[in-house]
């Protein structure tokens, strides 16, 4: 069972540093001194820094082929209303913790505020412990704690330091996920409350209830819809994605980082943690609807993506795009696809989150993100357009890079229970490559004009901060078996849960029993 | 002495922070009379230390009632529950972070002490009468004590025309309100024959009403609703609330979002939960329309406001539709969620509320007239720390989690599907988005927009050490009961019983 408890508990507890280590660095850097700018940034640097190094203490201690919860923390926190401080990890969410890690003092470094950086960097802190919390959260109260607190710290990122249309982009991204939250707030009341008579008191304890509980097939489906919609807003599903175009393009750098790393995998790994482990009747029935939308999306984001005049929208419209691959994987309910699923969810949080960063960098130097006013950049910059082109690349998910793994196992799983979601699915990596190769051909094709002409290459920092994307990229890509080897127990786990409740039957693994995965690429 | 006259025996600690309050308002009014002038904030200073004295008698009764049990007073007049005590307790703290608040007010706007910390004083006194009553005419006569200190008030600020336009508007709407509840009151007795709340439910529990028979309770418990909802202004009998809140002076304002609905909210409940409890079907259905409608009618009316009063007026309003749903969950029959979770929400929207006009106050500068939206640009930027507090109350007052305003939905929307009304609960979810938009209004306002021309002309805000007091209280108390919610919720628990 995914739920076998505590298969390490250590006497410290670790994943509550995780949380705790960046809340603390976020009050010392609102209360350092503002005469001392500097001082500040180490504060900020050296407690992200410390987070992501005890992310990859855990990455390195975790247990590979266990399928439960790890490092489990648990302690009573609100009795009376039978909540606790429950916190675990398991390989679902054991690469999205360690991302989330690596890729703040990243940000930190890489991205400059230009104003009120104190500020800038409380909130990138804050933002960073709701993140972590929502990650490892093993209970439903605890979890929708972080989920929605992790709102307020995006919300004055792009609303402070964006660009023109900020304010009613911080907005529209706001209230769209309060109104998934709305329903989802409701949807875990309710449950707990349902599941009080079958665990004998109010508990909103995550594994109790998984496994303590029996909803009624009609009761399952409404409660699975009232998270599903919390959680369709923030992938973001078509057709409730329109706020993410808006909400990337005007947030800073290291907003749309973020944005695009870690809080949209909120959605897709709240699906698969709360909706399908909870709920797995119901997410097994309505699997349609989901499967479709996320093609719709796939193709939707596309499209979309290859009218885009600005250079950020487009990444941003990608994103929708590579989403739609997750929740297809998800949905398709093969140990292969979901594992995919899981590993796109990293590689979309690498990819883009390095094609963020290259767009800032554009736009610090040219002060422009739209397409037609770069040309021949690559004349100028060819180290700056090599990095970009390899990250494009991993993007597209040519073999060899990191995106190819992801999208070749959601696939080829999707293709043995969804067939033709999956066909048409497929289609989406051509077209990613046909709006990615003709921007890249636009931007640094061709002999740069004069304002082009001076574009700087990329600088050392600048360098140093895209290298363990670049790094990550490629080793994924080339050897993604370690990942996997600690992915794929607790998704297995999760399709025998799956057909347990349910007697669904998932088809026998195809590349994954013992050969292995992602090396056939050619 | 004629021995046919019975004097009740009266349970003096019970009613110990009664007469404290009242002695100290006589020994204010006296000693205002007849001594030169104090300095002003001894004024407050006094009256805080007052309430103080009643909040810890207050305690001592809770754990009085604890061991001893809850038991129904003097004639059975005024009930001694933890019900009671708790809300005490709520007002009490709530006369003194007032008081607090209004000190520099008074200051600033060049205003005379200490009537108005009488009138304060009187109005508590007045609230908590109303809070334990177990007899309508008691209640009636609590009630009466309060909102005619309120009308005046409300009226206090002589200079400015606003405050005397809402005191009148108040007290002629106010004094409607009151007479439909006298009607009611005279209704419901002339059914049961008693004004005894305890005694009209055993009445109600006897009686058989053929069909028809009961048009005239039907009545009476109408006139009582329509009463008592424009106490605690919800929708349809909210049109007071936005021009009184707004002319209102700012800390008055305050008083009466936190002590008036704290009192008529507690004053409803016991009605309708112990001397109607019978009546249940017919009272519910009302009580859940008055509440959807005051959710979504609060809250989309509360964002299309340029004036940060009436936008907190409207969203108090909304407020008063989350406390309702709760009392609609303690309508249903066996209910044990609904009750606890309207004290909770009373207890951190008192608090929550003094917090955010507090913050308003300061801010509206000298004159009480920058309440407008844009009176807020800039303040994240001028005054970080003043601005930073108002962002946690208003994130509270958005159900954010981590702040107590999220536990105060939390249960209410807890009894809500405890009691499978998923209705309601969804309704009032969305509304809270569409209230969203409003708090964000002011978050923008003060940390996101551009400074326009003119701003640097505006006078300075000043936050005195009274103020900052106040502020400082409310925010830990926001996030603390936000993280560490379970005392709370038990002290809410253990007070949701009723004596007699």
């Amino acid at each position: 069972m995914l739920a076998s408890e505590a298969t390490r508990s250590l006497p410290y507890p670790v994943l509550t540093l995780l949380v705790l280590i960046p809340l603390v660095g976020s009050i010392l850097t609102l209360f350092a001194s503002s005469r001392r700018p500097e001082f500040t940034k180490l504060i900020a640097l050296v407690t992200s820094v410390f987070t992501g190094a005890v992310g990859l203490w855990v990455l390195a201690s975790f247990e590979t082929g266990e399928d439960g919860f790890q490092f489990v923390s648990k302690h009573e926190w609100i009795s009376s209303w039978g909540i606790g401080w429950h916190l675990g990890i398991d390989g679902i969410s054991l690469f999205l913790v360690v991302l989330t890690g690596v890729l703040f003092p990243l940000v930190i470094v890489g991205c400059d505020p230009h104003h009120d950086e104190k500020r800038y960097l409380a909130w990138l802190l804050l933002l960073e412990a709701g993140v972590m919390g929502s990650f490892l959260s093993l209970d439903l109260f605890l979890f929708f704690l972080f989920f929605e607190i992790v709102l307020v710290p995006m919300y004055f990122l792009i609303g402070g330091w964006g660009y023109d249309q900020r304010i009613y982009a911080a907005t529209k991204f706001f209230l769209y996920t309060m109104v998934g939250s709305a329903f989802m707030l409701v949807g875990i009341v309710t449950t707990a409350l349902l599941a009080r008579s079958d665990l004998g008191r109010m508990s909103f304890d995550l594994v109790e209830i998984a496994e303590g509980a029996n909803f009624a097939a009609s009761t399952g489906r409404w409660l699975f819809f009232a998270f599903a919609i919390a959680f369709a807003v923030k992938v973001p599903l078509f057709p409730l994605h329109t706020w993410l175009p808006d909400a990337h393009t005007q947030a800073p750098t290291a907003g749309s980082v973020i944005l695009a790393g870690v809080l949209l995998k909120l959605g897709t790994y709240g699906l698969l943690r709360f909706g399908v482990y909870l709920f797995p009747e119901a997410a097994l029935r309505n699997r349609e609807i989901f499967l479709t939308l996320a093609v719709i999306g796939i193709i939707w984001g596309a499209v979309a993506a290859t009218m885009q005049k600005d250079l950020k929208r487009l990444v941003a419209y990608s994103s929708v795009a590579h989403l739609g691959f997750i929740v297809l994987g998800t949905f398709a309910f093969t140990s292969e696809a979901v594992s995919g699923g899981v590993m796109q969810m990293i590689n979309h949080g690498v990819s883009t989150g390095a094609l963020f960063l290259l767009v800032g960098m554009i736009y610090e130097r040219r002060h422009t993100r739209q397409i037609a006013e770069l040309k021949g950049l690559q004349k100028v910059a060819p180290i700056f357009a090599a990095a970009f082109m390899v990250v494009m690349l991993s993007s597209i998910g040519v073999p060899g890079l990191n995106g190819f793994v992801g999208e070749f196992l959601v696939l080829i799983g999707g293709f043995q229970t969804a067939r033709w979601w999956a066909v048409v699915g497929a289609t989406g990596v051509i077209l990613a490559a046909l709006y990615l190769l003709w921007a890249y051909q636009r931007v640094f094709h061709g002999e740069p004009d004069e304002t082009n002409s001076s574009f700087r290459e990329l600088r050392l920092r600048e360098g140093l901060v895209l290298l363990p994307f670049i790094g990550l990229i490629v080793f994924c890509g080339v050897y993604p078996k370690p990942m996997l080897d600690r992915i794929e127990p607790s998704v297995r786990a999760l399709i025998d849960r799956v057909e347990e409740v349910t007697g669904y039957v998932a088809p026998t693994p195809v590349v994954m029993e013992e050969s292995e995965p992602g090396t056939g690429e050619g | 002495m004629n021995d046919t006259v019975q004097y009740p025996s009266i349970d003096w600690l019970a009613i110990t922070p009664l007469i404290i309050l009242l002695a100290g308002m006589m020994l204010n009014l006296v000693l205002a009379a007849l001594t030169r002038p104090w300095p002003r904030a001894w004024y407050a200073l006094g009256t805080v230390e007052l309430a103080l004295a009643t909040v810890i008698v207050e305690m001592v009764l809770w754990n009085d009632i604890g061991r001893d049990g809850s038991r129904v007073v003097i004639n059975d007049a005024l009930s001694i529950d933890h019900f009671t005590a708790l809300s005490w307790i709520a007002i009490a703290a709530a006369l003194a972070l007032v008081s607090l608040s209004t000190a520099d007010y008074l200051r600033r706007e060049q205003l005379d002490g200490p009537e108005v910390y009488a009138l304060y004083i009187c109005a508590a006194l007045g609230a908590m009468i109303m809070t334990a009553a177990n007899d309508m005419v008691v209640l009636f006569l609590g009630l009466e004590t309060l909102s005619i200190a309120l009308y005046v008030l409300a009226a206090s600020h002589r200079r400015r025309t606003e405050s005397q336009e809402s005191g009148l508007k108040y007290f002629i709407l106010g004094g409607f309100a009151s007479a439909f509840f006298l009607y009611g009151i005279a209704l419901l007795y002339g059914t049961t024959g008693t004004t005894n709340v305890s005694r009209m439910a055993d009445v109600l529990r006897d009686e058989v009403f053929l069909k028809g028979d009961d048009a005239m309770l039907l009545a009476g418990v109408a006139l009582l609703l329509v009463g008592l909802a424009f106490k605690v202004a919800v929708v349809p009998f909210h049109f007071w609330t936005p021009d009184v809140y707004q002319g209102a002076p700012t800390p008055v304002t305050s008083f009466m979002a936190s002590v008036g609905k704290v009192a008529a909210f507690a004053a409803m409940a016991r009605i309708l939960l112990v001397a109607l409890p019978t009546r249940i079907d017919d009272w519910r259905p009302v009580v859940w329309v008055l509440a959807v409608l005051s959710v979504v009618v609060g809250s989309a009316l509360a964002v299309v406001q340029t004036d940060v009063k009436r936008m907190l007026a409207y969203s108090s309003i909304s407020h008063a539709g989350f406390i309702m749903m709760g009392i609609e969950a303690a309508g249903h029959a066996g209910d044990e969620d609904g009750l606890p979770a309207v004290l909770l929400y009373l207890v951190i929207y008192s608090v929550l509320v003094i917090g955010t006009f507090t913050v308003v106050s300061l801010v509206s500068r000298t004159g009480d007239s920058g309440s407008d939206l844009g009176w807020f640009r800039g303040l994240g930027r001028q005054r970080p720390a003043l601005a930073l507090a108002m962002t946690v109350f208003l994130l509270a007052q958005a159900g954010m989690p981590t702040t107590s305003g999220f536990i105060a939905k939390f249960g209410v929307i807890n009894s809500a599907a405890a009691n499978e009304s998923y209705a309601i609960a969804i309704i009032a979810m969305v509304a809270s988005v569409i209230a969203a938009v409003l708090y964000l209004r002011i978050m923008v306002s003060m940390w996101l927009s551009d400074p326009e021309v003119g701003d640097d002309l505006r006078e300075k805000v000043v936050v005195p050490v009274t103020a900052n007091v106040v502020i400082t209280l409310s925010t830990i108390f926001t996030l603390l009961v936000g993280v560490f919610p379970g005392w709370l919720i038990d002290a809410a628990r253990t007070a949701a019983s009723f004596a007699g």
